[in-house]
Protein backbone atom coordinates (compact mmCIF):
# COMPACT_ATOMS: atom_id res chain seq x y z
CA UNK A 1 0.00 0.00 0.00
CA UNK A 2 1.26 3.45 -0.88
CA UNK A 3 1.84 5.58 2.20
CA UNK A 4 2.16 9.32 2.70
CA UNK A 5 5.24 10.82 4.35
CA UNK A 6 3.15 11.39 7.49
CA UNK A 7 2.01 7.74 7.58
CA UNK A 8 5.57 6.49 7.12
CA UNK A 9 6.90 8.66 9.94
CA UNK A 10 4.11 7.65 12.31
CA UNK A 11 4.40 3.96 11.37
CA UNK A 12 8.11 3.96 12.18
CA UNK A 13 7.51 5.60 15.57
CA UNK A 14 4.65 3.18 16.30
CA UNK A 15 6.81 0.18 15.38
CA UNK A 16 4.49 -0.79 12.57
CA UNK A 17 4.95 -1.60 8.91
CA UNK A 18 2.14 0.72 7.93
CA UNK A 19 -0.68 2.72 9.51
CA UNK A 20 -4.03 3.98 8.24
CA UNK A 21 -5.42 7.50 8.72
CA UNK A 22 -7.83 7.64 11.67
CA UNK A 23 -6.19 4.80 13.62
CA UNK A 24 -5.16 5.57 17.19
CA UNK A 25 -1.56 4.52 17.74
CA UNK A 26 1.08 4.90 20.45
CA UNK A 27 4.36 6.32 19.23
CA UNK A 28 7.81 6.21 20.76
CA UNK A 29 9.25 9.72 21.03
CA UNK A 30 12.77 10.22 19.67
CA UNK A 31 13.16 13.73 21.08
CA UNK A 32 11.25 16.10 23.36
CA UNK A 33 11.93 19.83 23.22
CA UNK A 34 10.88 22.35 25.85
CA UNK A 35 11.34 26.05 26.47
CA UNK A 36 11.40 28.03 29.69
CA UNK A 37 7.72 28.93 29.74
CA UNK A 38 5.99 25.60 29.14
CA UNK A 39 8.97 23.47 30.19
CA UNK A 40 10.82 23.13 33.51
CA UNK A 41 8.68 25.52 35.57
CA UNK A 42 5.57 23.52 34.64
CA UNK A 43 6.86 19.94 34.37
CA UNK A 44 9.08 19.93 37.48
CA UNK A 45 6.23 20.11 40.04
CA UNK A 46 4.21 17.53 38.11
CA UNK A 47 7.15 15.10 37.92
CA UNK A 48 7.67 15.58 41.66
CA UNK A 49 4.00 14.83 42.31
CA UNK A 50 4.39 11.59 40.34
CA UNK A 51 7.75 10.79 41.95
CA UNK A 52 8.93 10.14 38.39
CA UNK A 53 12.13 10.81 36.50
CA UNK A 54 12.76 11.70 32.86
CA UNK A 55 12.64 8.49 30.81
CA UNK A 56 15.78 9.32 28.84
CA UNK A 57 17.59 12.62 29.57
CA UNK A 58 19.57 12.15 26.34
CA UNK A 59 16.36 12.59 24.37
CA UNK A 60 15.38 15.91 25.93
CA UNK A 61 16.43 19.37 24.76
CA UNK A 62 15.70 22.52 26.80
CA UNK A 63 16.04 25.98 25.27
CA UNK A 64 15.37 29.29 27.01
CA UNK A 65 13.69 31.85 24.75
CA UNK A 66 10.40 33.21 26.14
CA UNK A 67 11.37 35.09 29.31
CA UNK A 68 14.58 36.52 27.92
CA UNK A 69 15.85 39.01 28.64
CA UNK A 70 14.51 38.48 32.14
CA UNK A 71 13.21 41.79 33.40
CA UNK A 72 11.58 41.21 36.79
CA UNK A 73 11.55 38.75 39.69
CA UNK A 74 9.03 36.44 38.04
CA UNK A 75 10.86 36.13 34.74
CA UNK A 76 14.22 35.72 36.49
CA UNK A 77 12.70 32.94 38.58
CA UNK A 78 11.32 31.13 35.51
CA UNK A 79 14.76 31.17 33.86
CA UNK A 80 16.46 30.10 37.12
CA UNK A 81 14.13 27.09 37.41
CA UNK A 82 15.07 26.04 33.86
CA UNK A 83 18.80 26.28 34.61
CA UNK A 84 18.52 24.33 37.86
CA UNK A 85 16.16 21.67 36.55
CA UNK A 86 18.30 20.63 33.59
CA UNK A 87 21.13 19.93 36.04
CA UNK A 88 18.89 17.98 38.42
CA UNK A 89 17.36 15.97 35.57
CA UNK A 90 20.72 15.27 33.90
CA UNK A 91 19.79 16.98 30.65
CA UNK A 92 22.92 17.93 28.74
CA UNK A 93 21.31 19.52 25.70
CA UNK A 94 20.51 22.89 27.25
CA UNK A 95 20.76 26.06 25.20
CA UNK A 96 20.50 29.16 27.33
CA UNK A 97 19.92 32.50 25.59
CA UNK A 98 21.01 31.09 22.23
CA UNK A 99 17.83 31.96 20.37
CA UNK A 100 14.32 30.69 19.70
CA UNK A 101 13.82 26.97 20.25
CA UNK A 102 12.50 26.13 16.76
CA UNK A 103 15.59 27.64 15.18
CA UNK A 104 18.17 26.48 17.72
CA UNK A 105 16.99 22.84 17.64
CA UNK A 106 17.95 22.12 14.01
CA UNK A 107 20.81 24.62 14.06
CA UNK A 108 22.52 22.48 16.73
CA UNK A 109 21.89 19.28 14.82
CA UNK A 110 19.10 17.74 16.88
CA UNK A 111 16.72 17.03 14.00
CA UNK A 112 17.09 14.32 11.36
CA UNK A 113 14.68 13.09 8.71
CA UNK A 114 12.54 10.22 9.99
CA UNK A 115 12.43 11.32 13.64
CA UNK A 116 9.29 11.58 15.78
CA UNK A 117 9.52 14.68 17.97
CA UNK A 118 7.30 16.60 20.36
CA UNK A 119 7.77 20.23 21.34
CA UNK A 120 6.23 22.23 24.17
CA UNK A 121 5.22 25.02 21.82
CA UNK A 122 2.62 25.46 19.10
CA UNK A 123 5.17 26.34 16.42
CA UNK A 124 6.79 22.93 16.77
CA UNK A 125 5.62 21.92 13.27
CA UNK A 126 8.68 23.92 12.13
CA UNK A 127 10.65 20.67 12.54
CA UNK A 128 8.62 19.08 9.74
CA UNK A 129 10.78 20.98 7.25
CA UNK A 130 13.40 18.29 8.01
CA UNK A 131 10.95 15.44 7.24
CA UNK A 132 10.57 14.82 10.97
CA UNK A 133 7.11 14.32 12.48
CA UNK A 134 7.15 17.18 14.98
CA UNK A 135 4.16 18.73 16.70
CA UNK A 136 3.28 20.88 19.69
CA UNK A 137 1.85 19.67 23.00
CA UNK A 138 0.95 21.24 26.36
CA UNK A 139 2.84 20.88 29.63
CA UNK A 140 0.84 18.01 31.13
CA UNK A 141 1.14 15.99 27.94
CA UNK A 142 4.88 16.75 28.00
CA UNK A 143 5.00 15.21 31.48
CA UNK A 144 3.35 12.13 29.97
CA UNK A 145 6.13 11.95 27.38
CA UNK A 146 8.87 12.61 29.94
CA UNK A 147 7.60 9.77 32.12
CA UNK A 148 6.73 7.17 29.47
CA UNK A 149 8.69 8.17 26.35
CA UNK A 150 5.45 7.67 24.43
CA UNK A 151 2.44 9.59 23.16
CA UNK A 152 -0.84 8.67 21.50
CA UNK A 153 -1.70 9.90 18.06
CA UNK A 154 -4.58 9.68 15.65
CA UNK A 155 -2.87 8.87 12.36
CA UNK A 156 -3.46 11.95 10.23
CA UNK A 157 -4.74 12.26 6.72
CA UNK A 158 -2.51 14.29 4.43
CA UNK A 159 -3.43 17.52 2.68
CA UNK A 160 -0.95 18.20 -0.12
CA UNK A 161 -0.16 21.83 -1.01
CA UNK A 162 1.70 21.74 -4.29
CA UNK A 163 3.36 24.81 -5.78
CA UNK A 164 4.44 24.54 -9.41
CA UNK A 165 6.90 26.97 -10.96
CA UNK A 166 8.91 29.37 -8.85
CA UNK A 167 8.12 32.25 -6.50
CA UNK A 168 8.78 35.68 -8.03
CA UNK A 169 11.56 37.88 -6.70
CA UNK A 170 10.33 39.60 -3.53
CA UNK A 171 7.84 36.83 -2.74
CA UNK A 172 8.69 34.38 0.04
CA UNK A 173 7.53 31.40 2.09
CA UNK A 174 5.74 33.80 4.44
CA UNK A 175 3.60 35.02 1.53
CA UNK A 176 2.80 31.41 0.63
CA UNK A 177 1.56 30.71 4.14
CA UNK A 178 -0.45 33.93 4.51
CA UNK A 179 -2.04 33.08 1.16
CA UNK A 180 -2.91 29.52 2.25
CA UNK A 181 -4.28 30.64 5.63
CA UNK A 182 -6.34 33.32 3.90
CA UNK A 183 -7.60 30.81 1.37
CA UNK A 184 -8.35 27.85 3.66
CA UNK A 185 -8.75 29.57 7.05
CA UNK A 186 -7.20 28.85 10.42
CA UNK A 187 -8.89 25.45 10.39
CA UNK A 188 -7.79 24.62 6.86
CA UNK A 189 -5.28 22.07 8.14
CA UNK A 190 -8.04 20.23 10.07
CA UNK A 191 -5.37 19.10 12.57
CA UNK A 192 -4.11 16.70 9.88
CA UNK A 193 -0.72 16.55 8.16
CA UNK A 194 -0.07 19.30 5.61
CA UNK A 195 2.61 18.36 3.08
CA UNK A 196 4.27 21.09 1.02
CA UNK A 197 5.61 19.94 -2.33
CA UNK A 198 6.25 20.97 -5.90
CA UNK A 199 9.07 22.69 -7.71
CA UNK A 200 8.69 25.98 -5.82
CA UNK A 201 9.05 24.19 -2.47
CA UNK A 202 12.05 22.14 -3.62
CA UNK A 203 13.72 25.37 -4.72
CA UNK A 204 13.37 26.97 -1.27
CA UNK A 205 16.26 27.23 1.17
CA UNK A 206 15.99 25.25 4.40
CA UNK A 207 15.02 28.27 6.50
CA UNK A 208 12.30 29.23 4.03
CA UNK A 209 10.97 25.67 4.22
CA UNK A 210 10.97 26.08 8.02
CA UNK A 211 8.74 29.15 7.60
CA UNK A 212 6.23 27.06 5.61
CA UNK A 213 6.10 24.34 8.24
CA UNK A 214 6.15 26.86 11.12
CA UNK A 215 2.94 28.58 10.04
CA UNK A 216 1.18 25.25 9.63
CA UNK A 217 0.21 26.10 13.22
CA UNK A 218 -1.87 29.05 11.97
CA UNK A 219 -3.24 26.91 9.14
CA UNK A 220 -4.52 24.49 11.79
CA UNK A 221 -2.50 21.42 10.82
CA UNK A 222 -0.92 19.13 13.39
CA UNK A 223 2.27 18.88 11.35
CA UNK A 224 3.68 20.54 8.25
CA UNK A 225 5.98 18.22 6.32
CA UNK A 226 8.47 18.47 3.48
CA UNK A 227 10.31 15.49 1.93
CA UNK A 228 14.03 15.32 2.69
CA UNK A 229 16.48 16.02 -0.12
CA UNK A 230 19.85 17.58 -0.88
CA UNK A 231 18.82 20.92 0.62
CA UNK A 232 18.10 19.12 3.90
CA UNK A 233 21.40 17.24 3.71
CA UNK A 234 23.40 20.39 3.07
CA UNK A 235 21.79 22.35 5.88
CA UNK A 236 22.41 19.53 8.35
CA UNK A 237 25.95 19.18 7.02
CA UNK A 238 25.65 15.42 6.55
CA UNK A 239 27.45 13.16 4.10
CA UNK A 240 24.29 11.25 3.33
CA UNK A 241 20.66 11.52 4.28
CA UNK A 242 17.67 9.21 4.61
CA UNK A 243 15.11 10.01 1.93
CA UNK A 244 11.69 10.35 3.50
CA UNK A 245 8.89 11.17 1.09
CA UNK A 246 5.33 10.21 0.18
CA UNK A 247 4.87 7.29 -2.19
CA UNK A 248 3.40 8.11 -5.57
CA UNK A 249 -0.31 7.45 -5.47
CA UNK A 250 -0.64 7.56 -1.65
CA UNK A 251 -4.20 8.56 -0.76
CA UNK A 252 -4.64 12.24 0.13
CA UNK A 253 -7.47 14.01 1.92
CA UNK A 254 -7.02 16.89 -0.52
CA UNK A 255 -4.51 17.93 -3.14
CA UNK A 256 -4.31 21.64 -3.94
CA UNK A 257 -2.12 22.91 -6.76
CA UNK A 258 -1.02 26.47 -7.32
CA UNK A 259 1.23 28.32 -9.72
CA UNK A 260 3.87 29.87 -7.46
CA UNK A 261 4.86 32.46 -10.04
CA UNK A 262 1.41 34.08 -9.88
CA UNK A 263 1.52 34.74 -6.13
CA UNK A 264 1.92 38.42 -5.15
CA UNK A 265 3.18 39.47 -1.69
CA UNK A 266 0.47 39.00 0.95
CA UNK A 267 -0.54 40.94 4.05
CA UNK A 268 -2.84 39.77 6.87
CA UNK A 269 -4.87 42.54 8.51
CA UNK A 270 -5.79 42.68 12.21
CA UNK A 271 -6.76 40.50 14.07
CA UNK A 272 -6.34 37.19 12.26
CA UNK A 273 -3.70 35.58 10.04
CA UNK A 274 -6.64 34.53 7.86
CA UNK A 275 -7.49 38.19 7.04
CA UNK A 276 -5.14 38.02 4.09
CA UNK A 277 -5.14 39.94 0.83
CA UNK A 278 -2.56 40.93 -1.75
CA UNK A 279 -0.24 43.72 -0.60
CA UNK A 280 -1.65 46.38 -2.96
CA UNK A 281 -4.98 46.27 -1.07
CA UNK A 282 -3.25 47.85 1.93
CA UNK A 283 -1.42 50.78 0.38
CA UNK A 284 -3.37 53.28 2.50
CA UNK A 285 -2.26 51.69 5.76
CA UNK A 286 0.46 53.68 7.50
CA UNK A 287 2.29 51.65 10.16
CA UNK A 288 4.24 53.46 12.87
CA UNK A 289 6.32 50.44 13.83
CA UNK A 290 8.06 47.70 11.85
CA UNK A 291 9.03 44.47 13.58
CA UNK A 292 11.32 41.77 12.25
CA UNK A 293 11.29 39.02 14.83
CA UNK A 294 10.23 35.53 15.89
CA UNK A 295 10.84 31.98 14.71
CA UNK A 296 8.56 32.75 11.78
CA UNK A 297 10.32 35.85 10.54
CA UNK A 298 13.81 36.63 11.85
CA UNK A 299 16.04 33.77 10.75
CA UNK A 300 19.21 34.54 8.80
CA UNK A 301 17.30 34.10 5.54
CA UNK A 302 14.62 36.55 6.76
CA UNK A 303 17.25 39.12 7.73
CA UNK A 304 18.79 38.75 4.27
CA UNK A 305 15.44 39.41 2.59
CA UNK A 306 15.01 42.60 4.62
CA UNK A 307 18.56 43.71 3.84
CA UNK A 308 18.00 43.32 0.08
CA UNK A 309 15.34 46.02 0.41
CA UNK A 310 17.09 48.16 2.98
CA UNK A 311 20.52 48.46 1.39
CA UNK A 312 21.14 52.21 1.05
CA UNK A 313 17.70 53.08 2.45
CA UNK A 314 16.35 54.31 5.78
CA UNK A 315 13.29 53.35 7.75
CA UNK A 316 10.81 56.19 8.21
CA UNK A 317 9.27 54.53 11.26
CA UNK A 318 10.43 52.82 14.45
CA UNK A 319 12.13 49.64 13.31
CA UNK A 320 12.88 46.74 15.66
CA UNK A 321 14.87 43.63 14.79
CA UNK A 322 15.14 40.59 17.07
CA UNK A 323 17.24 37.98 15.20
CA UNK A 324 15.84 34.50 15.82
CA UNK A 325 19.10 32.99 17.02
CA UNK A 326 22.47 34.14 18.22
CA UNK A 327 24.20 32.14 15.48
CA UNK A 328 21.99 33.67 12.82
CA UNK A 329 22.78 37.11 14.20
CA UNK A 330 26.51 36.35 14.15
CA UNK A 331 26.28 35.08 10.56
CA UNK A 332 24.35 38.21 9.61
CA UNK A 333 27.02 40.31 11.25
CA UNK A 334 29.87 38.52 9.43
CA UNK A 335 28.33 38.85 6.00
CA UNK A 336 27.26 42.48 6.47
CA UNK A 337 23.52 41.83 6.50
CA UNK A 338 23.14 43.08 10.06
CA UNK A 339 24.99 46.32 9.29
CA UNK A 340 22.56 47.07 6.46
CA UNK A 341 19.66 46.75 8.93
CA UNK A 342 21.40 48.91 11.53
CA UNK A 343 22.26 51.56 8.92
CA UNK A 344 18.58 51.63 7.99
CA UNK A 345 17.79 52.56 11.58
CA UNK A 346 17.09 49.18 13.19
CA UNK A 347 17.09 48.87 16.97
CA UNK A 348 18.51 45.46 17.83
CA UNK A 349 16.64 43.34 20.41
CA UNK A 350 17.54 40.05 22.11
CA UNK A 351 17.54 36.68 20.34
CA UNK A 352 14.28 35.59 21.91
CA UNK A 353 10.55 35.36 21.26
CA UNK A 354 10.24 38.97 22.39
CA UNK A 355 7.20 40.92 21.34
CA UNK A 356 5.73 38.08 19.31
CA UNK A 357 4.81 36.08 22.40
CA UNK A 358 3.70 39.17 24.33
CA UNK A 359 5.45 37.83 27.46
CA UNK A 360 8.27 40.28 27.91
CA UNK A 361 9.10 43.84 28.74
CA UNK A 362 8.73 45.10 25.18
CA UNK A 363 5.08 45.20 24.16
CA UNK A 364 3.18 47.14 21.54
CA UNK A 365 1.89 50.41 23.02
CA UNK A 366 -1.68 51.69 22.78
CA UNK A 367 -2.73 52.67 19.25
CA UNK A 368 0.40 51.14 17.68
CA UNK A 369 0.04 50.21 14.03
CA UNK A 370 2.66 47.55 13.44
CA UNK A 371 3.77 45.64 10.38
CA UNK A 372 5.43 42.46 11.53
CA UNK A 373 7.11 39.30 10.28
CA UNK A 374 5.56 37.30 13.14
CA UNK A 375 2.89 34.61 12.86
CA UNK A 376 -0.11 35.82 14.86
CA UNK A 377 -1.93 39.13 14.98
CA UNK A 378 -4.61 38.19 17.48
CA UNK A 379 -6.05 41.16 19.33
CA UNK A 380 -3.81 42.10 22.24
CA UNK A 381 -1.28 39.30 21.72
CA UNK A 382 1.74 41.53 21.15
CA UNK A 383 0.70 44.23 23.59
CA UNK A 384 -2.15 46.73 23.87
CA UNK A 385 -5.59 45.55 22.73
CA UNK A 386 -5.83 48.77 20.70
CA UNK A 387 -2.70 47.86 18.71
CA UNK A 388 -3.21 46.88 15.07
CA UNK A 389 -0.84 44.26 13.73
CA UNK A 390 -0.38 43.56 10.02
CA UNK A 391 1.50 40.37 9.17
CA UNK A 392 3.81 40.28 6.18
CA UNK A 393 7.08 38.90 4.83
CA UNK A 394 10.47 40.38 5.75
CA UNK A 395 10.57 41.93 2.25
CA UNK A 396 7.21 43.64 2.73
CA UNK A 397 7.95 44.75 6.31
CA UNK A 398 11.25 46.30 5.20
CA UNK A 399 9.69 48.01 2.19
CA UNK A 400 6.84 49.35 4.31
CA UNK A 401 9.31 50.70 6.88
CA UNK A 402 11.09 52.61 4.12
CA UNK A 403 7.89 53.91 2.52
CA UNK A 404 6.08 54.69 5.77
CA UNK A 405 3.06 52.91 4.34
CA UNK A 406 2.35 49.31 3.37
CA UNK A 407 4.39 48.83 0.24
CA UNK A 408 4.90 46.13 -2.38
CA UNK A 409 8.59 45.19 -2.00
CA UNK A 410 8.86 44.40 -5.71
CA UNK A 411 8.81 48.18 -6.29
CA UNK A 412 12.12 48.43 -4.42
CA UNK A 413 13.91 45.38 -5.82
CA UNK A 414 15.81 46.66 -8.80
CA UNK B 1 -25.79 25.07 34.46
CA UNK B 2 -25.47 28.45 32.89
CA UNK B 3 -24.13 28.83 29.37
CA UNK B 4 -21.52 31.48 28.49
CA UNK B 5 -21.57 31.89 24.74
CA UNK B 6 -18.69 33.11 22.58
CA UNK B 7 -18.05 33.26 18.83
CA UNK B 8 -15.53 31.71 16.43
CA UNK B 9 -11.73 31.57 16.79
CA UNK B 10 -11.54 32.32 20.52
CA UNK B 11 -7.76 32.21 20.83
CA UNK B 12 -5.41 31.18 23.61
CA UNK B 13 -4.15 34.75 24.02
CA UNK B 14 -7.67 35.76 25.00
CA UNK B 15 -8.03 32.77 27.35
CA UNK B 16 -4.59 33.20 28.97
CA UNK B 17 -3.13 36.61 28.03
CA UNK B 18 0.65 36.64 27.48
CA UNK B 19 1.41 39.42 29.91
CA UNK B 20 0.04 37.33 32.83
CA UNK B 21 1.61 34.04 31.73
CA UNK B 22 4.48 34.44 34.21
CA UNK B 23 2.00 34.36 37.11
CA UNK B 24 0.25 31.46 38.87
CA UNK B 25 -2.98 30.11 37.37
CA UNK B 26 -5.22 31.91 39.90
CA UNK B 27 -3.86 35.25 38.60
CA UNK B 28 -4.09 34.26 34.91
CA UNK B 29 -7.67 33.06 35.45
CA UNK B 30 -8.74 36.54 36.61
CA UNK B 31 -8.02 37.77 33.08
CA UNK B 32 -9.49 34.82 31.19
CA UNK B 33 -11.63 36.10 28.27
CA UNK B 34 -11.54 39.65 29.68
CA UNK B 35 -11.09 41.30 26.28
CA UNK B 36 -14.29 39.59 25.06
CA UNK B 37 -16.35 39.79 28.24
CA UNK B 38 -14.84 41.77 31.14
CA UNK B 39 -17.42 40.30 33.55
CA UNK B 40 -16.66 36.65 32.77
CA UNK B 41 -13.95 35.72 35.29
CA UNK B 42 -15.78 37.33 38.22
CA UNK B 43 -19.27 36.19 37.28
CA UNK B 44 -18.74 32.61 36.04
CA UNK B 45 -19.83 30.01 38.60
CA UNK B 46 -18.60 26.48 39.24
CA UNK B 47 -20.45 24.11 36.94
CA UNK B 48 -21.06 26.70 34.21
CA UNK B 49 -20.52 25.74 30.59
CA UNK B 50 -18.52 27.67 27.99
CA UNK B 51 -20.07 27.44 24.52
CA UNK B 52 -18.43 28.67 21.32
CA UNK B 53 -18.38 28.50 17.55
CA UNK B 54 -15.59 27.16 15.40
CA UNK B 55 -11.91 26.70 16.24
CA UNK B 56 -12.12 27.32 19.99
CA UNK B 57 -8.63 27.57 21.52
CA UNK B 58 -6.75 28.56 18.36
CA UNK B 59 -3.12 29.50 18.75
CA UNK B 60 -0.64 28.62 21.44
CA UNK B 61 0.20 25.34 23.18
CA UNK B 62 -0.11 27.13 26.53
CA UNK B 63 -2.03 24.80 28.80
CA UNK B 64 -2.95 27.75 30.99
CA UNK B 65 -5.73 28.46 28.46
CA UNK B 66 -7.89 25.45 29.42
CA UNK B 67 -6.40 25.51 32.95
CA UNK B 68 -7.80 29.03 33.53
CA UNK B 69 -11.28 27.84 32.54
CA UNK B 70 -10.95 24.80 34.78
CA UNK B 71 -9.68 26.97 37.64
CA UNK B 72 -12.78 29.15 37.35
CA UNK B 73 -14.93 26.05 37.74
CA UNK B 74 -16.08 25.68 34.13
CA UNK B 75 -17.45 22.12 33.96
CA UNK B 76 -17.34 21.54 30.21
CA UNK B 77 -16.59 23.21 26.89
CA UNK B 78 -18.99 22.90 23.98
CA UNK B 79 -18.00 24.17 20.53
CA UNK B 80 -18.62 23.55 16.87
CA UNK B 81 -14.94 22.69 16.65
CA UNK B 82 -11.77 22.97 18.71
CA UNK B 83 -8.19 23.73 17.69
CA UNK B 84 -6.43 20.33 17.83
CA UNK B 85 -3.74 21.24 20.35
CA UNK B 86 -6.21 22.94 22.69
CA UNK B 87 -8.51 19.91 22.51
CA UNK B 88 -5.71 17.62 23.70
CA UNK B 89 -4.77 20.09 26.44
CA UNK B 90 -8.34 20.41 27.76
CA UNK B 91 -8.85 16.65 27.97
CA UNK B 92 -5.39 16.20 29.51
CA UNK B 93 -6.60 18.48 32.31
CA UNK B 94 -9.77 16.44 32.71
CA UNK B 95 -11.90 19.23 31.25
CA UNK B 96 -14.45 17.70 28.83
CA UNK B 97 -14.41 19.34 25.39
CA UNK B 98 -17.45 18.40 23.34
CA UNK B 99 -17.79 18.96 19.61
CA UNK B 100 -21.41 19.97 18.98
CA UNK B 101 -22.42 20.83 15.39
CA UNK B 102 -25.51 22.61 16.78
CA UNK B 103 -23.65 24.66 19.41
CA UNK B 104 -25.04 27.86 17.86
CA UNK B 105 -28.54 26.95 19.04
CA UNK B 106 -27.44 27.65 22.62
CA UNK B 107 -28.09 31.24 23.81
CA UNK B 108 -26.21 33.14 26.53
CA UNK B 109 -27.61 32.31 29.95
CA UNK B 110 -29.41 29.12 28.84
CA UNK B 111 -29.48 26.49 31.54
CA UNK B 112 -27.74 23.31 30.35
CA UNK B 113 -26.92 19.86 31.57
CA UNK B 114 -24.00 18.23 29.79
CA UNK B 115 -23.28 14.52 29.87
CA UNK B 116 -19.71 14.04 28.69
CA UNK B 117 -20.06 10.24 28.66
CA UNK B 118 -23.01 10.16 26.27
CA UNK B 119 -22.30 13.48 24.56
CA UNK B 120 -25.83 14.68 25.23
CA UNK B 121 -26.65 18.29 26.07
CA UNK B 122 -30.04 19.16 27.49
CA UNK B 123 -31.07 22.77 27.19
CA UNK B 124 -33.46 23.21 30.11
CA UNK B 125 -34.34 26.73 28.95
CA UNK B 126 -35.53 25.72 25.49
CA UNK B 127 -36.31 22.05 26.12
CA UNK B 128 -33.99 21.02 23.28
CA UNK B 129 -31.61 18.08 23.34
CA UNK B 130 -28.38 18.46 21.33
CA UNK B 131 -26.04 15.66 20.34
CA UNK B 132 -22.24 15.98 20.50
CA UNK B 133 -19.59 13.82 18.89
CA UNK B 134 -18.44 11.32 21.50
CA UNK B 135 -15.05 11.81 23.17
CA UNK B 136 -12.86 8.87 21.97
CA UNK B 137 -12.88 6.00 24.49
CA UNK B 138 -9.18 6.15 25.41
CA UNK B 139 -9.52 9.86 26.20
CA UNK B 140 -12.81 9.50 28.07
CA UNK B 141 -11.06 7.05 30.41
CA UNK B 142 -8.44 9.72 31.11
CA UNK B 143 -11.11 12.39 31.69
CA UNK B 144 -12.86 10.03 34.13
CA UNK B 145 -9.58 9.63 36.02
CA UNK B 146 -9.42 13.43 36.33
CA UNK B 147 -6.94 14.07 33.53
CA UNK B 148 -3.57 12.80 32.35
CA UNK B 149 -1.68 13.56 35.55
CA UNK B 150 -4.10 11.55 37.70
CA UNK B 151 -4.05 8.85 35.01
CA UNK B 152 -0.23 8.74 35.16
CA UNK B 153 -0.32 8.73 38.95
CA UNK B 154 -2.41 5.57 38.76
CA UNK B 155 0.05 4.07 36.28
CA UNK B 156 3.15 5.05 38.32
CA UNK B 157 1.61 3.61 41.50
CA UNK B 158 0.71 0.38 39.72
CA UNK B 159 4.22 0.03 38.31
CA UNK B 160 6.00 0.74 41.59
CA UNK B 161 3.84 -1.51 43.79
Amino acid sequence: MSQTLAQKLVARAAGRGSVAPGEIVTCKVDLAMMHDSSGPRRVKPMLERLGAKVWDPGKVVVITDHYLPAYDDESRNIIRIAREWVREAGIESFYDAQGICHIVLPERGHLRPGMFVVGGDSHSPTGGAFAAYMFGIGATEMVGVLVTGEIWLKVPHTIAMEFDGRLSAGVSAKDVMLFLIGRFGMEGGQYQAVEYRGEAVRELSMQERMTLCNMTAELGGQVGLIASDEVTRNFLNLHSIERWESDDGAALLAHHRFNAGELPPQVAAPHSPANTKAVHEFRDVKPNLAYIGACTGAKLEDLRMASRILKGRKSKIRFLVAPASLRDQQSAEREGTLQVLLDAGAELLANSCGMCAGYGEHLLPEKAVAISTTARNFKGRMGAASAQVYLASPYTVAASAVAGRVCDPREMLA
Amino acid sequence: MRAWVFGDDVDTDVLAPGRYMKLPIEEIAKHCLETMDPSFAAAVRPGDIVVAGRNFGAGSSREQAPAALRHLGVAALVAESFAGLFYRNALNLGLPALVCPQARRIRPGDSLTVNAETGEIRNLTTGETLACEPIPAHLMQMVRDGGLLAHLEKRCNTTSS
